[in-house]
């Protein structure tokens, strides 16, 4: 069963719909509560990453977050918390991948939000993508992006520069675009997942 | 050298996104042609499946008699949009303040858009914007041209401001909307084609997202707004409704224009 991290950044409603169409167990992790029970876990997040951060310093689940061992993943806000820093609120973040979360503005000459459909290419094979045809398109919507880095980038796309849109560090995974709204493709990312 | 902005523009990576944009009233959906003669045209979640099987990009539901008393039937009809759907929608009508917005994104909305509301209280695009993010806030826009120049309209275009399209914009952007939704009153119900002329002159300032609306007829339409105004979407409801145009065939024929789609 996958645990939901309850921490209160952002709607999770579109996300657990998601989850009821693929027919995918959950339930809800709250704050202090013990996460062994959990076969895989996603942080989700929408909004401010530095008010996220201090909501989830609030809910206490810091540290046990960190030690994980089941597959964990971040979509959107809940990515960019698996970084070092974001320029969002200059927020030092959980730092479980050492790369930063920037502001596009003022690095791009393109409107901000990147908000639509847009290509995800995978740099290396990986059970999430599988079965998911080489640059699909995701739905993206973000002000902020991760730094492309080849040590933990596992797919990027191009917005004026090229930037993380899917991370990998051990059993850490994150994802900025929402699988939740990306159609097909979007859902099959969500099924592989939870055979990981 | 640096690359023209129109150029830029055109090559972001960004598909142009496709959204058919459903009327509803007391949970059914219906069209208005010029926003008057209203015809049914279905139920509002099996559209949207159909809309999201057929490949649409995105859907806009506005809600155009959201009476307090009706509100509960609009959030249960995005809740049952939200469970079924697996593309994203915007929902709109009857938002006037903090809690209207909260409500539907809990219930599973991922954009609200806010129009008269807007115009009789602008500070509540801030406010949303500081509760929600900017990326949730849609700022739709009736305008008709009027002697010379172009005046934003109220009440699904039913009443005249004094306010100049091009200034509102300009000041919504800045207030924090996300996205603009620009519906031509001109234009709307004609099948004559987009205000391409308007939407240019509005894109070529903006740095946040606007969609086309009002005007379509034809694939050809299409083909014209996205490489003459460069716009990030463009919205239609009857020709997609009623079959006239379906997405997959336009999306070919925007491909042999070299537009960028899904």
């Amino acid at each position: 069963m996958i645990g939901i991290i309850n921490y209160g950044a952002g709607n999770i409603f579109s996300l657990t719909a998601a989850l009821d169409r693929l027919n995918l167990k959950y339930g809800m992790v709250n704050a202090g509560e013990n996460m062994e029970k959990y076969s895989h876990i996603i942080i989700p997040g929408v909004g401010h990453a530095g008010a996220a951060m201090r909501k989830l310093e609030t809910s206490g689940l810091i540290d046990s977050i960190k030690a994980l061992k089941q597959p964990v993943l971040g979509i959107c806000v809940g990515m960019q918390l698996l970084t070092r820093h974001s320029e969002e609120g200059d927020a030092r973040l959980l730092n479980i991948m050492d790369m930063d979360t920037l502001h596009f503005a003022h690095k791009i000459a393109h409107k901000v939000p990147h908000m639509g459909w847009n290509k995800v290419s995978t740099c290396y094979t990986s059970e999430l993508f599988k079965g998911i045809p080489a640059d699909a398109y995701f739905y993206f919507v973000h002000s902020y992006f991760i730094e492309y880095n080849p040590t933990f980038t596992l797919a990027y796309t191009t917005y004026g520069l090229k930037f993380s849109s899917a991370i990998q560090f051990n059993n850490f995974y994150g994802v900025q675009f929402h699988p939740e709204k990306s159609g097909e493709a979007g859902e099959l990312l969500l099924k592989n997942f939870c055979t990981i | 050298m640096e690359p023209s902005f129109a150029h830029q523009l055109l090559n972001t990576g960004v598909a142009k996104r496709l959204i058919p944009c459903l009327d509803v009233k007391d949970g059914r959906t219906v069209k208005g042609v010029n926003f008057v003669d209203l015809r049914d045209a279905g139920d509002p979640v099996e559209l949207a499946w159909q809309y999201s099987r057929q490949e649409a990009d995105e859907l806009v539901f506005l809600d155009i008699t959201a009476t307090h008393e009706k509100r509960k039937t609009t959030v249960d009809m995005v809740k049952a949009v939200a469970r079924n759907v697996n593309i994203p929608f915007t929902i709109g009508g009857g938002i006037h303040e903090i809690s209207d917005a909260d409500i539907l994104l809990n219930a599973g909305a991922d954009k609200i858009s806010i129009n008269s509301a807007a115009v009789r209280n602008p500070t509540l695009i801030d406010e949303l914007a500081n509760a929600f993010g900017i990326q949730f806030v849609v700022v739709a826009i009736d305008t008709k041209y009027i002697d010379g120049k172009n005046y934003v309209h109220l009440n699904g275009g039913r009443i005249k401001t004094d306010i100049i399209t091009e200034e509102w914009i300009k000041e919504v952007e800045s207030r924090g909307a996300g996205e603009i939704l620009l519906t031509s009153m001109d234009h709307d119900g004609t099948k004559n084609g987009f205000d391409c002329t308007l939407l240019r002159t509005v894109n070529q300032t903006l740095s946040i997202p606007i969609i086309a609306s009002g005007g379509a007829g034809s694939q050809q339409h299409f083909v014209d707004v996205f490489t003459q105004t460069q716009v990030d979407a463009a919205l239609a409801a009857s020709v997609f409704h009623y079959g006239e145009i379906r997405i997959p065939e336009l999306k070919e024929e925007l491909r042999t224009h070299g537009i960028e789609v899904r």
